[in-house]
């Protein structure tokens, strides 16, 4: 039976899921839900200097997708709204009636030390796991020169990294902002400065669409509209490659990384593990559930990791990571092509015509003698794009086989018509 | 013969209450609101070269305008619709579709259930007709004038379509309502509040079209006559007559059309005037049949038979309707015909029908239609005959007939006759009697008289 429990920079929780700081985990009410809901940690949303901040109407714009609610969520919301004191006095009650759960403190004040050392000796006295620095925050805070303003300067967070390690006993971990060209800059300068862990993505800067009716954009206050953060299922395949990147950075090695973006069921949490994170955020998915979608994630991973032999979530840590490599890594004499199950086709046409008209023509329609249609790959066209594979309605009508092209492997750093073969071959 | 009326026929008016009446022919399937037209249009795949399309009698881009119900562009869906069949609105409420775009969904492929395309359809027409749009304007005057006889699907599709392209059209029209069969012969559940009669408004608020009504063809007008005063002549007549059952006895009282007592529901502002009978025959297994069976229970008939003389497989009716009215509460004998109607005789001399004798019946080695010799009666207090109509050319000139395929008017496939400036469409040439088969016979007849005219 596989074992959930997770040890995260030397930080304990029952299991890998723990909420992102954000509205679900702004006060003791949520807070003690999540966990009697299952939920194996929280990171307490971001406290800051007082007087507290105030938050503006409404906060939430959200993309649905073919009838798919919250496909993705932007807000404008800012840091906790409520006084510094009673967040601390509210987290240090939570830590205390339920001592198995990781209580991770997220922070943000202007960068200069002494905000730093003040808050920091606050937060240890509540007895908190550790704290996450929010250097990622993309709207609002940014303006005022913290989150993501300080996320993007990688000498800043390495400075107050450097600070909060020097005046805390308590593991560090940095959030990063993914709007930034490189991620390993910040990752970097996090583990420069002595951080325990990173964790990403935090929010990407968005606009989530116009009201074409006010000619603003969404959500609006009063007839305006500002760029928010954007979040949910659409923003995962930006963070699990960025997380992948700082995963197989040598620079970055033995730092922990907590991955978020898009976590909605247990299976984007494997994948995140299996980049090399260990454990994961999240909010989006509870903000549009509820706090209960836990447990199919606790359950759904327990079952996997039984199917494939994984007694603990570090069986399969990095497994993933070692194969992501760069483009001019990959097999080009590697050669698939698609095939259609015809009891499986529905005749739907749709792999046809998305390789006809922006692809390589390599589907042929027909009719069968009593009229009905019939699709077939046209190998010697077929490039292997997968693009028929997606478009196909029906798992598994469409699949793509491997041709035995009885070649070497032969990647690009090798290929005869890369202009710069023979600098990288000497080099080698 | 002394009669006993107390034991005459049982039939009776107003046998349900006003409420009970008016929910049993409201819409018996209602729209589609907003939110679930936009889950059902996500259902669509959008495919390439839908088999849907394919299965519709006039071609409607059904992917198309399912799109665009999904995008929230209800206005083009609606004239997506209305651009291949203008009566889109009612073909979404009496299409059969089980056997025509809704069989060939891909999606009943590998759920048996397809995107229910009909309420679609229904939810974007509907949405162009409450909001009071008119999609069309008139392209410049031709000059040009063609007649239109007969003001049901066909003559109207074809009459729209010659006005949009910009010619003068005159609908003449036999009885005081133009629709046809929409207004006159469809199930009242199935277009309830008036529907036919804002369909037909909204196809002449196009303008161009002259409607006169009360003039039928061979009484009040002449074939001839439209030739010499009109550019082109339009034939949509439809059906004009009823199958006999040839049974003895099928002229007394209580024995009647389906078709005759449904046009007087459809017109009856009071459903409750209408004489229901206690026990009820009906003969017939088309769609008619199935309605009249239907309607009549809905009024509040206690027993209604249906008997069909061959097998469900041979009904014209859809397996659907088959079902939905099993489900309304009528029974459904199959492989019977009637022989002889027995009546009784009252007071006054006249004889109603009390009883119906039927033989059972069978297919003989050859596959043909036979009597097995064995019998059995049904009690009814009303009889009604549908077992089919007939389209009876008399109307039509003697000194220049038109060439006839069967006893329809023969066409090609361009609907033309075999007159040159005589087009014909609708129930009054072969083909299936399908409003959305009307419709596409008036739109092809119409773009072939547009041809022909700016030749």
């Amino acid at each position: 039976m596989a074992d959930l429990s997770n040890d995260f920079a030397g930080i304990r929780s029952p299991n890998p899921f723990w909420l992102a700081s954000a509205p679900p985990t702004d006060k003791q009410y949520n807070v003690e839900r999540a966990f009697k809901a299952g939920w194996g940690g929280v990171v307490w949303k971001t406290l800051g200097e007082d007087p507290p901040i105030v938050n503006a109407t409404s906060r939430y714009g959200a993309v649905t997708y073919n009838g798919v609610r919250v496909a993705g969520l932007n807000n404008i919301e800012l840091i906790t709204d409520r006084p510094l004191e009673v967040n601390l006095q509210e987290i240090k009650a939570v830590k205390r009636a339920w001592p198995d759960r990781a209580m991770i403190v997220s922070l943000m004040v202007p960068c200069e030390e002494h905000y730093w050392i003040d808050i920091l000796k606050r937060v240890e006295e509540t007895e908190a796991d550790g704290v996450e620095l929010n250097f990622g925050c993309p709207h609002g805070m940014s303006e005022r020169g913290m989150g993501s303003a300080v996320g993007q300067v990688p000498d800043y967070v390495e400075m107050v990294t450097r600070w909060v390690k020097q005046h805390s006993r308590m593991p560090c971990i940095v959030k990063l902002t993914p709007n930034i060209t490189n991620i390993l800059g910040p990752a970097r300068a996090a583990k420069r400065g002595g951080a325990d862990a990173v964790s990403l993505i935090n929010t990407i800067q968005s606009m989530v669409g116009v009201d074409l009716d006010l000619m603003a954009p969404m959500p609006t206050v009063d007839g305006y509209g500002t760029h928010g953060g954007y979040c949910g299922p659409a923003v995962k395949p930006i963070a699990l490659r960025m997380v992948g990147e700082i995963a197989r950075d040598p620079d970055c090695a033995g730092l922990a990384i907590s991955g978020i973006g898009g976590v909605s069921s247990w299976r984007e949490a494997a994948e995140f593990i299996a980049m090399g994170a260990g454990n994961v955020q999240v909010c989006t998915a509870a903000m549009t559930h509820g706090f209960k979608i836990v447990e199919d994630m606790k359950s759904g991973l327990a079952n996997w990791m039984d199917d494939k032999g994984h007694r603990t979530t570090a069986d399969f840590r990095r497994a993933a990571v070692p194969r992501f490599v760069n483009w001019e890594d990959l097999n080009l004499n590697h050669a698939i092509v698609a095939t259609i199950d015809q009891d499986l086709c529905i005749q739907c046409g749709k792999c046809y015509i998305a390789c006809e008209d922006t692809s390589h023509q390599s589907i042929a329609a027909s009719r069968t003698p009593d009229g009905r249609r019939r699709y077939e790959i046209i190998e010697e066209e077929c490039v292997g794009c997968n693009l028929c594979m997606h478009v196909c309605p029906v798992d598994d009508c469409i699949t793509m086989h491997p041709l035995a092209t009885g070649q070497d492997k032969l990647t690009w750093k090798h290929h005869p018509n890369n202009p710069m073969r023979a600098v990288k071959e000497a080099a080698e | 013969m002394t009669a006993d009326l107390s034991a005459g026929p049982d039939i009776a008016p107003g046998r349900l209450s006003p409420q009970a009446l008016a929910e049993a022919f409201d819409d018996a399937h209602p729209p589609l609101d907003r939110r679930q037209a936009l889950i059902e249009a996500s259902r669509c795949y959008f495919c390439y070269d839908a088999p849907c399309i394919e299965a519709c009698p006039t071609g409607i881009d059904i992917p198309a305008f399912i799109k665009s119900i999904a995008t929230g562009n209800t206005r083009g869906a609606a004239t997506t619709i209305l651009d291949a069949n203008i009566m889109g609105g009612m073909c979404a409420r009496v299409c059969p579709v089980e056997e025509l775009c809704e069989e060939a969904c891909v999606r009943n492929t590998a759920e048996e259930k397809p995107v229910t395309i009909g309420a679609l359809q229904r939810f974007a027409t509907d949405d162009l007709f409450d909001r009071g749009l008119q999609p069309y304007e008139r392209a410049a005057p031709t000059g040009k004038t063609v007649a239109v006889v007969g003001g049901g699907p066909a003559g109207l599709a074809c009459a729209h379509r010659l006005a949009l392209l910009g010619h003068a059209v005159t609908v003449f029209e036999a009885r005081d309502k133009l629709g046809g069969l929409n207004e006159y012969g469809i199930a009242a559940y199935k277009v309830p509040h008036h529907f036919a009669r804002r369909e037909v408004d909204f196809i002449l608020s196009l303008g161009g079209i002259t409607v006169q009504t009360g003039r039928a063809l061979g009484r009040d007008i002449t074939l001839a006559q439209l030739r010499c005063d009109f550019d082109a002549v339009f034939l949509g007549m439809g059906h004009t007559g009823v199958r006999a059952l040839q049974a003895e006895g099928e002229d007394m009282d209580g024995v009647m059309n389906a078709v005759d007592y449904i046009a007087r529901l459809r017109q009856a502002e009071d459903k409750g005037t209408l004489p229901v009978g206690r026990r009820v025959v009906v003969i017939g297994g088309g769609n008619t049949a199935i309605d009249i069976a239907t309607q009549i229970k809905r009024l509040g008939a206690e027993d209604v038979t249906l008997v069909y003389r061959r097998g469900e497989e041979h009904m014209s009716a859809t397996w659907k309707e088959v079902d939905w009215t099993q489900t309304n509460g009528v029974k459904v004998k199959l492989w019977a015909q009637p022989r002889r109607l027995i009546g009784w005789t009252g007071a006054d001399g006249t004889t109603a029908v009390k009883e119906v004798a039927f033989e059972y019946t069978q297919l003989d080695e050859t596959g043909r239609l036979m009597g097995t010799g064995d019998t059995f009666t049904l009690f009814a207090d009303q009889v009604f005959k549908a077992i089919g109509q007939t389209f009876i050319p008399s109307a039509l000139d003697v000194a220049e007939p038109l060439e006839m395929t069967g006893d329809r008017i023969a066409v090609d496939a361009d609907r033309r006759t075999s007159l040159a400036d005589v087009f014909a469409g609708g129930d009054c040439v072969p083909g299936t009697d399908l409003t959305v088969a009307a419709v596409e016979d008036g739109k092809v007849a119409a773009h072939a008289i547009d041809r022909m005219l700016k030749g």
